[in-house]
């Protein structure tokens, strides 16, 4: 599996990304934002957590519009896998790869601990490492990470079921407890959690560790 | 040229620092505040020649996320 993971000013989730993917046995290129181009032969694109750009603006907002932003969205145009973590998960929002947008949380407070999520589907290639209803721990660490999309929106994801995960105590105030998302075609992934912080032994638990196994497994056998 | 630009988060869609103000406001004994909005107003030197339309586009590109979002532009001299 070839992965790229896209650095931005800000960013700082990055390194550990890349390493979560190195565990699984990816080979990883990291791709500064002013390139134009990706890797040739990337399966999969990784945009990392931090704060791109100082989260001015809004969160995701101007790495957007950054020059590797437009081989991104035809990475996943054309039928590319692409995961984006916390402040990824921004970004993907705002290019709109993915649907919705994510608000300042509920209490306003920034938020930094391990959450339960329930796994909703395993049907991508992201959750296909855990059943439905799999109760996992993961961090998080957010202070824009309230998931809000219209009430049309929510009920086709929930009716494709394209919506990955949900907090099981909704930290945030996340529209119907959202904590991750698929695109259409089920290759896009977003979610607020960090699964590459919980993918070690050494990170006090593993259970994001299923998720990168998974992917591996599906994109080299690909 | 200058353009003023007001970007609201759009009605139904929860403004918790909006709410944080009211209620700020109302600890402070100002009784009577029904609600508050938060927004931003970004301000725009412009080069002559710019018409409303380009900095409708600009909102729409990059200065508001039109999901939750709403715009308003006023232009000057």
């Amino acid at each position: 599996m070839k992965a790229a993971v896209i650095v931005f000013p800000g960013s700082n989730c990055d390194r550990d990304l890349k390493v979560a993917f190195e565990a699984v046995g990816a080979d990883v290129h990291m791709v500064w934002h002013k390139d134009t181009e990706l890797p040739a032969g990337v399966d999969i694109v990784g945009v990392p957590g931090g704060f791109s750009f100082g989260d001015y603006l809004r969160c995701g907002a101007i790495a957007a519009q950054s020059p590797i932003t437009g081989a991104l969205k035809a990475h996943a145009e054309r039928g590319g896998y692409a995961i984006g973590i916390c402040n990824g998960f921004q970004v993907l929002t705002e290019t709109g790869l993915l649907p919705g947008a994510l608000l300042r949380n509920a209490g306003l407070k920034y938020i930094c601990k391990v959450v339960r999520l329930k796994v909703e589907t395993s049907q991508s290639v992201y959750t296909e490492g855990y059943n439905a209803g799999d109760l996992i721990d993961i961090p998080i660490a957010h202070h824009d990470g309230n998931y809000f999309a219209d009430e049309a929106t929510r009920a086709r994801l929930a009716d494709e079921d394209r919506i990955a995960f949900t907090y099981s105590d909704n930290p945030n105030g996340s529209c119907d407890d959202i904590a991750g998302i698929l695109s259409e075609n089920r290759r896009v992934l977003g979610m607020m959690p960090h699964p590459e912080r919980a993918a070690d032994v050494g990170h006090g638990g593993t259970d994001g560790a299923a998720l990168f196994r998974a992917l591996t497994g599906a994109l080299t056998a690909a | 040229m200058k353009a003023t630009v007001t970007v609201m988060l759009k009605n139904g869609v929860l403004d918790p620092q909006g709410e944080a103000v009211r209620h700020a406001l109302g600890s402070l004994g100002f009784d009577g505040v029904n609600g508050v909005r938060q927004g931003k107003v970004i301000e725009l030197d412009l080069a002559d020649g710019a018409t409303e339309a380009d900095v409708t586009a600009m909102c729409e590109k990059l200065l508001a996320n039109t999901v939750i979002e709403s715009y308003q532009v006023e232009m000057s001299q």
